[in-house]
This record gives C-alpha cells, structure tokens and sequence, in this order.
C-alpha cells in the first residue's frame, strides 16, 4: 500500500512538472507581448515597457520559468495588473469562500445520492425505484441558476431563513457563514447528487448481480446484508471516479451559482482576471486548479486502493 | 434426508421443473446431470429459496420436519448455510474481492451467530487447513490465490457450520484436470469424514460415475432416469441417458487422409511478456510465456495442442495466427515468415474459430456480414457475396436463409457452426480452433466433432485443435502435441501418446482424466 501511493505520489509531481510548463508554454505562445496585450490596444510604449520590467519580460525563458514555478511553491504569485495586489491574497480570499463551498456541496450531494442510490437498486423496478429514476432525471434537467433563483424566492424572500446572497466572511462567526452558504450549496448540490445517485443505483445493481452476493446469501446472509456486507464496498469505485470529478468542478465551476448569490468566490475570479486581461491572475489560478484536479485525482486513486485491495501494488 | 416431492418451477410462466422427485440420503453422493439448461441449477436454487424472482415454486422440499418452500425468509436465512451450504461453479468470481479470505469464511459462522470472532478465526483457520490451505494466512484477497485455491476457500466456507447439505453446482468445470481431480478427492473425503450428503450437480457423466453413490438424470426440467451409479450406467433404461453417453465418448469417422507436404512450421518460437517493473526505476521484468517450441503441421493434417491453463497454448496460438510479435525463432506459414509482413493474400488462408459462441460475433451485424467479413483479406472481394455465404452456410448446415438473421435468434451449438462458417468462407487451407467445442453440450459437441472431421475430409482440412479436454482430442486429431509451462513435453502420434504416454505430465493429466469404466458402457456401446 505504501508503495502505491508513493508511487501515485511520483506521477502526481510529474503531472504537476509538465502541467506547469504546458500552462507557461501557453502564455508565452500567445502572439504578440503580454504585456501590450494587457494593456490593450491605446497604452503608449512606456507603459508596456515598464510592464515589461515589472512581468520580467526581459529575462530567459528558462529563469523565467524557474522564478515563475519559484514564486509559486513559496506562495509568492506576483502583483495583479489590475488589482495592484499580490494574487496569492486575491486567492486565498476567495479560495475560502470556494472551497468551503464545494465542500459543503460536495457533502450534500453524496449524502442524498448514496442512500437514494442504494435504495433505488435494492427496489430496482418498483414504484419507487421509478420516482428516483424520475426524480434525478429532473434534478440533472433544471439549469441551476433558475433552482437557485427559486431557493432564493423561496428561503430568502418569501420564508426569510436565510438571506438571499452574499457572504459575511468566515470572521462574522462559523455559523452564519456556513449559513450564508447553505442555499448555494444547495443549488449546487442538486444536479450531482442527482447524477451521483444514478451512478450508485447502476453500478449497486451491477454488484449485485456479481457471483459472490449469490455465495454470500448461500451463506445464509439475508439480502439486505448482502447488500451492505458485499455490495455496497464493491459498488463504489464508479462513484469514487464521479465525486472526484465533481469536486474538481464544484471548486470552479460554480461560477453561475456564485453570480446569482453574489458569492466572491474562484469563478468570478477568473471571469474577472479573463475579462480584464490580468494575465497573471488568469494564469496562477489556472496552474491552482489543474493542482487541485491533480490532487483530488491522486485522492480519488488513493481511496480506490483502500476500497479495493487488487489495485494496492504499486505499478 | 433431504427429500423433493413433485417439485415443480416456472419463471414467468415458462416451466422450468416439472414434478421433480429426488430424494439426498444423510452420506450419500447424488449426481444430478443433464445438459446446459435441463432445469439442475435451479432445482439447487429451489432447494436454497434463492430462485430468481418471478418464480412460482410448488411442491415440497423437506429438511428433516420442515418443507423449506413453505418457510419465511428468515427462517430460510437461518438454514441456509448452516444446515444447507452450496458451493459454485466459478471460483474466480464466487469470492467477493474486496475481502479476504478468513473474513469470508468466519462469516458464515458469525452470521449465524455461532461462535465469537476470536472462535470464528480459529474454526476458520482449521476449516481451511481441512481443505488444505493449511499454509494460506486468512489475510489473503482472493485474487491472490489460483482458482483451484479459490474452490478450496468456497468448500471451506460451505463446510464451516457442518451442514447436513452440500450442494456443489459444477465444482470443477472450471478448473483444470488435475485441479479437478484434487478438488473432487477433497469434496468426496469431507462428505465422508463429516456424513453429509451430497448433491453435485454436473454435466460430466465421467465425474457422475467416479463420485456419486446415486445418479439422476435431468432433461427439460424433468427427471427420466435414476438410480444407484452403477446399475444406471449398466442399465441405460432410458433413451436419453443412452444418448447423453454415447455423444460424450463420441468418435467421429475421419477418412485417414494423406499427409502432404508441412505448411505451416515453427522452430524455436519463443514468446515473452513484460511483467510490471518491481520498483520504480528497474528493468521491466518478462515472462516467457512460450519458450522455444517447434511444431510441423501437414496437409490435410489434425495437429492436437493440450495442456492446462496458462501453459501457453493460447499465446501460441496467437503468434501463429500472427496477432503477437515473437521474440525469438520463426513461424513459417505457405512458405512465408508470419509478422508484420504477411501478404493478406495468404492470411485468407488461415482462419480460427474460438470458444465462446456468445462473445466471439458482432451482436449488431447480420449472419452474412458475420460470415462475409474475412472477405477484406482477399485481393479482391469476390462479387457473389451472397451466394458464397449461402455455400459456407450449407456446408455447416445452417439453412442460408439464416443469412439475414442476426446472431442473437441461434443457440450456442448454431453459433459455433455460423463461426466454423466464417471461417470456412475464404476457402483456407489451415483452420485453428481453440477450444472451439469446449462450451458446448456433449450431444452438440459431438455433431460439431461429425462436421469438423466431415469438413476436412470434403476440403482437405488442416487444423490445429487447441483444447484441454483430452477426449475430444483424442477423437479428432492425427498428432497431438502435450504444452506444459510454455514448453512441449513430448509429442507424437495421438493414439500412441495416449495409450503410452512417455512424459510423467502427460501421465499425471490422462490419469486425472475423469472416466467412465469400461465395463459400465457395454450396454449404451452396443445400442
């Protein structure tokens, strides 16, 4: 086991070293000078000189490159262009209001999904089995900023328990803010779980068909304990591969949600960084997420290897 | 005493059993055979209650003073496995993977809550030494231990609480010979030793004769025939039974043919696999999974190739058939190197057929394009398409107006036919089957024999016949070679290494061979 996830430790600083170079490679393939580019079309020649100076233009590529992956292990990203601040604190702020929120979706949606799946399997083709099935069909159809609006109608403007957007900061109290949270969560959680919940239903249905839930009820096992003793464990890999799926996207592709409770989170950072050409913004938040999609994917195989001992040698 | 009364199963109401009337003796063996869907797993699963659902079940099965078809779930819960325990056919996939081995043996134990943990690893650990796996730590996953070691794990968990019961559903089909003999010596040794009684359930008449005290004989849900083993065998009342043992010892009629000239020979062909690297930064490991083997196959000629699982025969048969790089010696096929640069042409020239008529054709396509395919590998595809298919279909005996039909509407015996078709389209010279009649029910089994010996003689055949039934080897080809961990022990003319074999392996394999005693066949001989 230890062995494994060294060896899945190796690939994942590999994968990090080539995304790196693949993400620079990128910025110094877009034609013409970033800096011009960031300044548009009518900046005056000082300026983009002296930007120049500021991004380190004038360097090697190779030194570049080096400070650039340098400045990011010590957590140094650079100065936004546009914020005229250290990206690492525009980050961090906003990655707290992310990642919480992901969390908490991605929470939500395997808590419904894993019992809704597996009660939909164990009544696979009765009456409510098909309310799930229908059920999650509507959950994955409805657009989520229109849930969300709805939930926001509902909760904030209607019933008043929760107010209707924004976010009060983590400093305000754990409560309120996770409270703050709560509907986007929600609106987020729905389509995933909802996704989620038929991936466990198809892949419990397939387990139990397996070989061994007929040996373990020859055993004298009744279905029910088949189910959760054999099944469910057996079940999981498939689910495994979509919550990390899901993780990685709920961290920012929640940008939609994030605009309609007017949320400060990674999304609208990047929306941001993108509409005004911050380069420097748009490529540090690009090289955090693809490490988290790395490392969520290095979590996700680590788990699998705990849930099935044939995937434990290293290879 | 176990005893069905009139034990009748229908599924959706299609009949499965009808009025089944067997009685299991407490330390008798009973044989229940018959062919592949006779209806002898399901009256094993009507016996457990874990019939599919949507079967209506009448009848009795009494357990001492209880009728198990009239007991509530729970109750049947508490029987199963306790007094009732089953073992499966596929060892590979009857142990769930995710546990180990003593977990799944101290819960049949546990579950019934008959011993504490600490008590069920003990009675675990001595159940397994009983099957002996005496040696295996119970923190061993299934899949690190072969399938014969598989088998011995699900016996232990069947045996566990001492049941009056042991119903074995095809133990060994899926086991090597020698596999299959162990595991039957240990089956019969613990029914004896514990005074059990034994239902196995097989479609092996030679395993019924050298196990079972009681034989029934199953055909379409219904039993025709049974009676102490012996005297049935002898007897042969029924027409069926006759019939089932005939085409299991059939022998099909093959003209001798004249041996021409060898087109197809390999010398010293060796073949490795790469085997995961044992650390990060060394050298891949290999595995040589054939190791200079050297072979001459005649026109019009039979070549046998027999040995047991993972001996190589099928990576053999891979580098023949070209779809594998050899890494040493050569293959030479109509006086070409088989590799990467083998005209087309001449690969029309070779075809195969393999064992499982369900996976091996597109379920998507019809029987002409099926048959049709290898056409691609002709030069030019000949223009009367339909009427060649037509042809290759009547010379397996399928009506061509099968040709529009798709491969789902045939049963397992039409399907091989439909491959040996496909195979027969391109008018080839060398055929490979591999375990092309394995899957099959011995009477279909024995028609499929009649037609391959009919083909070769009609088209002047050769074919390379892969398979780990000796028998059936034994009745089809002219030489055989005896594969043992990637090499050839010893080969030479089919009967004279059967009757005298020279290599200790293939002494140990033709003395594994379940048979049936001579004396016991007189009757269905002269029938």
């Amino acid at each position: 086991m230890l062995r494994f996830v060294l060896t899945r430790f190796v690939s994942l600083t590999l994968s990090l070293i080539v995304a790196s170079l693949v993400i620079f490679a990128v910025i110094e393939i877009i034609p013409g000078d970033p800096a011009s580019y960031m300044l548009g079309l009518n900046a005056s020649p000082d300026a983009v000189a002296a930007l120049r100076d500021q991004l380190g233009l004038n360097e090697s590529l190779a030194l570049r490159y080096v400070d650039w992956v340098g400045g990011m292990v010590t957590g140094d990203f650079g100065l936004s262009y546009t914020y005229k601040v250290p990206v690492s604190d525009l980050v961090m702020q906003r990655l707290w209001v992310s990642l919480p929120l992901a969390i908490y979706a991605l929470v939500l949606s395997t808590l419904i999904a894993i019992p809704v799946g597996l009660i939909a399997a164990a009544k696979r083709g009765s009456a409510t089995d098909y309310s799930i099935m229908g059920a999650t069909q509507l959950g994955i159809a409805v657009p989520n900023f229109w849930f969300a609006m709805l939930l926001v109608l509902v909760f904030a403007v209607t019933l008043r328990w929760f107010s209707a957007g924004g976010f009060p900061g983590w400093d305000a109290g754990f409560w309120l803010a996770l409270k703050s949270l709560t509907l986007p969560a929600i609106a987020l959680a729905l389509p995933q779980a909802s996704i989620l919940a038929r991936v466990m239903r198809s892949a419990l249905i397939e387990t139990l068909g397996e070989d061994y839930i007929r040996t373990a009820r020859a055993k004298g096992l009744s279905r029910r304990q088949a189910t959760v003793r054999h099944a469910l464990r057996n079940a999981m890999i498939p689910v495994l591969t979509i919550i990390g799926l899901q993780f990685s996207f709920l961290l920012a592709g929640a940008i939609i949600i994030e605009n309609v409770f007017f949320l400060p989170g990674l999304g609208r950072l990047i929306f941001q960084g993108i509409t005004q050409r911050d380069l420097i913004v748009v490529e540090s938040l690009v090289m955090l997420l693809v490490f988290a999609v790395i490392l969520v994917t290095f979590l996700v195989d680590i788990a699998y290897a705990a849930v099935d001992p044939r995937l434990r040698r290293g290879r | 005493m176990i005893a069905l009364e009139t034990l009748s199963v229908s599924i959706h109401g299609t009949p499965i059993l009808r009025n089944v009337d067997l009685g299991l003796e407490t330390g008798k063996i009973t044989g229940l055979v018959g062919e592949s869907g006779s209806g002898k797993s399901m009256t094993a699963l009507a016996i457990m209650g874990l019939l599919p659902n949507g079967a209506e079940v009448s009848g009795h099965v009494r357990l001492g003073d209880e009728d198990l078809l009239s007991l509530r779930e729970t109750r049947l819960c508490a029987i199963r496995g306790n007094r009732i325990g089953m073992i499966f056919q596929e060892p590979m996939t009857a142990l769930n993977p995710v546990k180990t081995i003593g977990d799944q043996v101290t819960e049949t134990l546990l579950i019934h809550g008959r011993a504490t943990r600490r008590e069920a690893r003990d009675i675990a650990t001595d159940k397994l030494a009983r099957v002996g796996l005496g040696q295996t730590p119970l923190s061993r996953f299934p899949h690190e231990l072969s399938g014969g070691q598989r088998q011995r794990v699900a016996i232990a968990m069947a045996i566990a609480l001492h049941p009056d019961l042991l119903i074995a559903d095809e133990p060994t089909t899926a086991l090597d010979v020698t596999t299959q003999a162990q595991i039957l010596d240990l089956i019969r040794d613990i029914v004896t030793e514990e005074g059990m009684s034994l239902l196995l359930i097989t479609h092996d008449l030679a395993v019924v004769a050298g196990m079972t005290d009681h034989t029934a004989v199953m055909k379409e849900g219904e039993i025709v025939e049974q009676g102490e083993t012996e005297t049935l065998f002898r007897t042969m009342s029924h027409p069926y039974t006759k019939a089932l043992l005939k085409a299991s010892s059939h022998q099909p009629e093959r003209p001798p043919l004249p041996v021409q000239d060898p087109i197809l020979t390999g010398e010293g062909v060796i073949r490795d696999y790469r085997t995961p690297r044992p650390s990060l930064f060394a050298a891949p490991g290999r595995f040589r999974a054939v190791n200079a083997v050297s072979f001459t196959l005649g026109k019009g000629e039979s070549l046998g190739l027999v040995g047991e699982s993972g001996c190589g025969k099928s990576t053999l048969t891979r580098a023949i058939l070209g779809l594998d790089p050899i890494q040493g010696g050569t293959i030479t096929a109509f006086g070409h190197r088989v590799g990467p640069g083998f005209p087309n042409a001449l690969r029309s020239g070779i075809q195969v057929v393999f064992q499982d008529p369900y996976g091996s054709f597109n379920p998507r396509w019809t029987v002409e394009r099926l048959v049709a395919e290898p056409f691609h590998l002709m030069p030019s595809p000949p223009a009367d398409r339909r009427a060649r298919v037509a042809e290759a279909l009547a010379d397996v005996g399928i009506e061509p107006t099968a040709m529009d039909r798709f491969i789902h509407e045939f049963s397992g015996g039409q399907r091989q036919r439909i491959a040996i078709a496909r195979a027969l389209i391109t008018k080839p010279e060398l055929i490979v089957l591999d375990e092309a009649v394995s899957a099959l029910d011995v009477s279909v089994r024995a028609q499929v024999l009649d037609l391959i010996a009919k083909l070769q003689a009609e088209h002047g055949l050769s074919y390379i016949f892969i398979s780990h039934d000796l028998s059936v080897v034994r009745a089809i080809t002219d030489r055989v070679m005896v594969m043992r961990e990637g090499e050839i022990v010893e080969t030479g003319a089919t009967e004279a290494v059967f009757s005298n074999p020279q290599h200790p392996y293939t002494r140990t394999l033709i003395a594994a061979t379940p048979q049936i005693p001579e004396d016991w066949q007189e009757k269905a001989k002269h029938a």
